[in-house]
């Protein structure tokens, strides 16, 4: 159902004006850091752990326990992913452009918790608009005293530096991404160490976390760990901004309490989605990211929940709902997922490097008409050399998890519309072409 | 430096943007987009200098770079159209749209116009898609394009009409960062003993805050 609560981190987003200091001063900015800095670390640490913020990012996991591991030493970050590539998702692209201070002040609330001697906010290169926003809101922040030395008129000082990338999906991994703060390739890098929190930028103990989480930060200090609680249910706590796009009325982002509002809310209700576009029937809907196996009519009533979809064989991920209708075609969007898996794959490892390029030259050549019935079996066999078993979550052969996101999209196609698969053997090509298809 | 290096008044900021982090080498992507926002590509005189100012070979530079979309190691056109054709997009009917654009510009994807002035690039997901079909000129986006909305774009492009919202290629910010690591600059001055002019001392220059 459609709940009620507070917008958390969509609160400024009906100003023109929301990117701006003045603006953030005047709906409450700062005040949440302000708040931060007349408790310990600890204390602000405690807050974030009574909120049971779950990380934004896509892998889910408590932010406040993030904290924890992080090694204790003299030098250690603080860095900020806004390397926002996931397709379909678009939440942090509006939070970078829309309300660049909020991400400001939350990254040095969590800096002050995790005692970072530096921060840097990595913000995908593309987001030209919003890396030039979030300058402005740094250099803004340090003259308005919220940044540098003594912030706030108390013997707390951070620097941050506001991190441009170039161009590559694969640098939302956490350790790529280190790589690429680095001056170097985004390669990511081999495990263990699993956590940066370990070590991290420069070997040093780092804590790599996603813009929404930062965005969350300044609502919570201010109202209370137990107040966001209230929001959600169990492990999926407070709100959540959802990305909706593909076939619906509605396509946009929605800040929705997690767990309560479900699937077919944020689909159908006319508040939100609106409907598929041109009430035609729902096929299928990716749940949470392209790397997230397909859900079903079946699974409409499910709630926005971590544990649930993660239950039920996918993942609520990065928070990207895409909506196709009966008039997609299966073949065509698990060969568009692959491609860009092929394309965005760094090289290193075998299964996921030779293993994407084969699987979508085989569904491309099923979308074209020149594949057989037995190209079925070659595409499972193939994605079961990449993540074995292709169960879920899934297992893993390389070294990030580029790899084993490569099996959902397809898997998801043949298992519920093989017969639409065989259609283009026997048909000799795709049945329901809905637009210009061509080699890239 | 001859060859397509920095402007002095490029190399200057180079500078600072190095000083902003704690290993030299971390600059090498802001440098890059630097570089590019005076060229439009990254020349060779550029990669040299860029070697030189992060303390890394010209050959690591351009190995580095060659792994990033966004940085270019040949001339570009004026205007790097791109058409993302991502899943959202895809739905929307963006093959229709690049092909309509490849048509119009006179290009197949990937490639220049005769005159420089457009490049076509068919990109991956631009997190633009509630507004799909999505298109970057230059990074700046617009959407939603159809086969109509492209050639609407395409002709205030070249009638100028754009010039406030989309810079040149090779120009990701039209803002700069301008102040420097000051909480870094007290704390170095108060380890020395005296407080403000330590700030600028050499000896400062290695890792923020440690």
């Amino acid at each position: 159902m459609i709940t009620e609560h507070p917008r958390i981190v969509t609160s400024r987003m009906g100003y023109d004006d929301s990117y701006t200091l003045e603006r953030y001063l005047a709906t409450g900015g700062y005040e949440g850091l302000r708040k931060a800095l007349t408790m310990t670390p600890e204390q602000v640490h405690e807050e974030v752990n009574a909120a049971s913020l779950l990380g934004r990012g896509g892998a889910g996991f408590a932010a406040g326990r993030k904290w924890s591991m992080k090694r204790a030493d003299a030098t250690t970050y603080l860095v900020v992913n806004g390397d926002e590539s996931e397709p379909a998702t678009f939440k942090d692209h509006l939070l970078i452009e829309r309300d660049p201070h909020q991400i400001v002040e939350g990254t040095v609330i969590a800096a002050y918790a995790v005692g970072a001697s530096a921060a840097f906010i990595f913000c995908r290169g593309e987001f030209a608009l919003g890396y030039e926003r979030l300058l402005q809101a740094c250099n803004d922040a340090y003259r308005y005293g919220a940044l540098g030395a003594g912030i706030l008129g108390t013997d707390y000082s951070l620097d941050l530096v506001i991190h441009p990338g170039a161009g590559a999906y694969i640098c939302g991994e956490e350790t790529a991404l280190l790589e690429s703060l680095e001056g170097r390739r985004g390669f990511p890098r081999i495990k263990p160490p699993y956590f940066p929190a370990a070590i991290g930028l420069y070997g040093q103990p780092t804590i790599v976390n996603n813009v929404e989480t930062m965005s969350n930060l300044p609502w919570i200090i201010l109202n209370g760990g137990a107040e966001f609680a209230s929001f959600g249910q169990g492990s999926s706590a407070g709100t959540r901004l959802f990305a909706l796009s593909g076939h619906v009325e509605r396509p946009g982002w929605y800040e929705l309490e997690m767990s309560k509002t479900t699937f077919r809310d944020l689909i159908y209700d006319k508040s939100l989605g609106g409907g598929v576009r041109g009430a035609r029937e729902l096929k299928a809907f990716i749940p949470g990211g392209v790397s997230a196996p397909w859900f079903f009519p079946e699974h409409l009533d499910m709630g926005l929940d971590q544990d649930a979809v993660g239950k039920a064989g996918s993942m609520l991920g990065s928070g990207s709902v895409v909506v196709m209708d009966e008039t997609a075609c299966p073949v065509r969007v698990a060969w568009r997922i692959t491609r860009f898996f092929a394309r965005e794959s760094c090289g290193q490892c075998t299964p996921c490097r030779e293993g994407s390029g084969w699987v979508e030259k085989v569904l491309r050549r099923l979308e074209d008409g020149y594949g057989r019935e037995e190209d079925l079996d070659l595409l499972l066999d193939t994605l079961d050399n990449i993540a074995p078993g292709l169960g879920w979550p899934p297992k893993q052969t390389t070294i990030c998890v580029l790899g084993p996101s490569i099996p959902s999209s397809v898997v998801s196609g043949i298992s519920r519309f093989r017969d639409e698969f065989l259609v283009h053997v026997k048909e000799g090509g795709c049945p329901m072409p809905p637009d210009e298809v061509r080699h890239g | 430096m001859g060859n397509g290096g920095l402007s002095p008044e490029n190399l200057e900021r180079a500078r600072g943007i190095v000083a902003l982090y704690p290993e030299p080498r971390s600059a090498l992507i802001p440098l890059c987009h630097l570089a590019q926002a005076e060229h439009g590509y990254l020349t060779a005189g550029a990669m040299e200098d860029i070697a030189e100012l992060v303390g890394c070979s010209p050959a690591e530079v351009g190995g580095t770079a060659s792994f990033y979309d966004m940085l270019h190691l040949e001339p570009v056109g004026r205007y790097v159209v791109a058409v993302c054709t991502n899943i959202a997009c895809m739905l929307a009917g963006a093959y229709e749209v690049l092909a309509h654009a490849e048509r119009r510009l006179g290009v197949r994807t990937g490639q220049t116009s005769h005159d420089g002035t457009f490049t076509l690039e068919e990109a991956e997901c631009l997190a633009g898609c509630d507004k799909a079909v999505c298109v970057q000129v230059n990074h700046r986006f617009f959407g939603p394009i159809d086969a109509d909305g492209f050639d609407r774009l395409v002709d205030d492009l070249v009638a100028g009409r754009l010039a406030d919202v989309v810079p040149s290629h090779g120009v990701l910010s039209r803002v700069h960062r301008e102040v420097g690591l000051t909480a870094r600059q007290a704390k170095a001055g108060r380890e020395a003993g005296k407080s403000e002019e330590a700030g600028q001392s050499d000896e400062t220059a290695g890792r923020i805050g440690s």
